[in-house]
């Protein structure tokens, strides 16, 4: 029988099942960052166990860590005795890679895992952390999932799971000039909402999704889970196999040619039944901002903020009404009429060089509006910020006035220094615009890099579609 | 991990749809090492007038009075009625701790996140998924009945309500087994070690390049 690609990795990791379907599955990537992981070795360690499998294990600081003046340390005490827990857990327990705070290569978990190779198709990957759902652009079946399940992986190497239900997402066609991977995730968070993918797996297929970069299949996947599924995934083509050659932990030599044989079988195949298809036309997408406090809370760039009374769910409308108040927006206002206050560039969504390249080039030769009293850019690794300054981008963001910063998840949720103050309105390249996610009181506006470079120079929205 | 068989508790009603876990429990409490002591600031955002921070003495902090939780009518609430989509967002564990702590024992709602559904389980947190029908009536009945009273039974799979109409919800078999029995998940996989390393040991051999 055709099976689909989570089909198949799920049966591939099946080690036990109990009667009422709830299976152990097998873990082969265990991402380990500094903020869910504490109470998870701690567990470990009062019960007398030890981690199943070091070599499972990639770690490294992320959340907490600051962007600027890594030469003072972590100066907030409490993050960095989380950050300084983190460390003193692996030098106990050990790991196949740990790239603490200030090591080259440290970065954001989701950057970090597929740069270094140690993102493989075919893998289970799972991570404390809901943006893991990245990985799955490598055929990964992978998710997020909370510190109990953390200590459960550390101790057994395995997971309870249930089956998901399967959705494909197709989206066929070309994508219009200056529509990224960002609005495409945005465009389908709008049509099925922040619950529409509750319980599904959702793989995303059609020709414009195989047209993406890795880079751009990373982005798709990593919203997946703002469409409330908590895997994405993309088959293996000759993209995902040209990305992983060479990386550090990827095979080599013969064992190489081994895997690739493997990996090529990572997709649905030709009539294999999905327990719902929805098909998004690439055409329709244009550039996307969202407007209210949830990702679905989204229109294209040409439209105008929406009128909650032409609303008929009053629940819905509520929602949309208290939106609006959080945001200080009025119905029916233009969106390129929003004017900023702050633009953050970075996220494990957005933070990778091609997102840099792409911001760069709508920057070069220009300057940050005079109303912007910060524009950020972040990049997502070590890694990335030195391909960056090699490339020059650097100069190009601190020549028109951004400031170029060290890799971590920084303003995306402001656990660190970087952050909103309240009523600030910000152009983001992350992924959530919940109330107070980028800092008590902070107005988040989702978009792409493209989208949040033109804002930081025009000072409001605009549609990029105009500038190239 | 504590057992979860019958609850007779207070209701409070949480009216928004896709209560987000920033908002159950905001990122600066995250930096904690700890799995307790968030109950303080369980919706800080919402519930105090000033922004919170970790170390700080939230008992000195302005409360505001529009929040739900903090009515007198709603004080030692154990069962918290919400909207769809409660608790979307991060995978942060954080939030039924801070559930937990605060005293709540179960989430009655027309639908949930999946992490955070998973979680509550891990915590002997009940979430109870209940008809959207249902769950607009519980409103109703919760806004009009102070001290309104909701037995969730889950042994019978049941919400009671005081008027003794009970409304049947689902569960999983095996969560529902390991709740009533409050079984840590890590030992009963463990009695799996053997299959576990016979598993492990197939896969070495058919894909070695996953085990460099
Ligand atoms: S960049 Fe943001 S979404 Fe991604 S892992 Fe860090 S905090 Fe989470």
């Amino acid at each position: 029988m055709p099976q689909t690609l989570y089909e198949k990795l799920w049966q591939d990791h099946v080690v036990h099942q109990e009667a009422d379907g709830t299976a152990l599955i097998y873990i082969d990537r265990h991402l380990v960052h500094e903020v869910t992981s504490p109470q998870a070795f701690e567990g470990l360690k009062l019960a007398g166990r030890k981690p199943w499998r070091i070599s499972s294990i990639v770690a490294t600081a992320d959340h907490n860590t600051p962007t600027d003046h890594w030469d003072r340390g972590i100066e907030d005490p409490v993050s960095r005795l989380q950050v300084e827990t983190l460390d003193a857990n692996i030098r106990a327990f050990g790991a196949l890679a740990y790239f603490p705070f200030k090591d080259p290569r440290q970065g954001i978990v989701h950057v970090v895992g597929p740069e270094s190779g140690a993102t493989l198709p075919g893998m289970t990957v799972v991570c404390g952390d809901s943006h893991t759902s990245t990985h799955g652009a490598f055929a990964c079946m992978a998710h997020g999932i909370g510190t109990s399940e953390v200590e459960h992986v550390l101790a057994t190497q395995c997971l309870l799971q249930k089956k998901s239900k399967t959705m494909l997402l197709q989206v066929d066609g070309v994508l219009g000039r200056g529509v990224t991977a960002k609005d495409v995730a945005l465009a389908i968070i709008g049509r099925i909402g922040t619950a529409g993918g509750t319980g599904y797996a959702i793989e995303f297929g059609g020709s414009a999704v195989r047209s993406l970069s890795m880079e751009g299949r990373m982005t798709l996947c990593n919203m997946a889970i703002e469409a409330g599924a908590r895997l994405g995934l993309i088959a293996v083509d000759e993209v995902t196999i040209d990305y992983l050659r060479g990386r550090p932990f990827a095979p080599q030599g013969a064992r190489w040619e081994q895997a690739v044989v493997h990996w090529r079988r990572l997709r649905s195949d030709d009539g294999a039944r999905f327990d719902r298809v929805i098909e998004m036309p690439a055409a329709a997408i244009g550039p996307q901002v969202t407007w209210g406090t949830s990702p679905e809370m989204v229109v294209p760039v040409d439209a105008r903020v929406p009128d909650p009374a032409s609303e008929p769910d009053p629940v819905k409308r509520e929602g949309m009404e208290r939106a609006l108040r959080y945001m200080g927006l009025s119905p029916d206002l233009p969106i390129c009429d929003i004017a900023l206050d702050k633009v953050f560039i970075g996220s494990c969504t957005n933070s990778r060089i091609e997102d840099l390249r792409a911001a760069a080039a709508v920057v070069r030769g220009r300057t940050v509006a005079s109303n912007i009293r910060l524009a950020l850019v972040v990049p997502g690794s070590g890694l990335v910020k030195r391909q960056a300054e090699e490339e020059g981008l650097d100069e190009i963001f601190r020549a028109a006035g951004f400031e170029w910063r060290e890799p971590g998840c920084s303003m995306c949720l402001a656990m660190n220094a970087d952050r909103l103050e309240a009523g600030e309105r910000c152009a983001s390249t992350s992924n959530r615009n919940f109330e107070g996610r980028q800092g008590a009181g902070g107005r988040t506006h989702l978009v792409s890099p493209e989208m949040a470079a033109a804002a930081a120079i025009a000072g409001h929205f605009c549609d990029i579609r105009e500038w190239l | 991990m504590e057992k979860f068989i019958r609850l007779d508790g207070l209701v409070v009603p949480l009216d928004r749809a896709n209560v987000d876990t920033d908002a159950i429990i905001p990122k600066q409490f995250l930096k904690s090492i700890r799995r307790s002591g968030f109950g303080p600031n369980l919706f800080d955002e919402w519930r105090y007038l000033d922004v919170g921070e970790p170390g700080r003495d939230d008992s000195l902090r302005p409360l505001n009075p529009d929040f739900v939780l903090n009515q007198p009518r709603y004080r030692g609430a154990q069962i918290l009625l919400a909207r769809q989509n409660f608790g979307c967002g991060s995978s942060r564990e954080h939030a039924p701790w801070a559930l937990l702590d605060f005293g709540l024992r179960t989430v009655i709602a027309e639908s949930f996140a999946d992490i955070f559904f998973n979680n509550c389980f891990k915590n002997g947190i009940l979430p109870v998924v209940l008809p959207a029908a249902e769950i607009d009536a519980l409103f109703a009945l919760v806004e009009a009945t102070p001290g309104c009273h909701l037995v969730v039974d889950l042994e019978q799979q049941v919400v009671l309500r005081p008027d003794g109409r009970s409304l049947p919800f689902a569960v999983d078999p095996f969560r529902r087994e390991c709740l009533l029995n409050g079984w840590d998940d890590i030992g009963l996989t463990l009695r799996h070690a053997e299959l576990i390393k016979a598993f492990e040991a197939r896969r070495r051999e058919q894909q070695p390049w996953l085990f460099a």
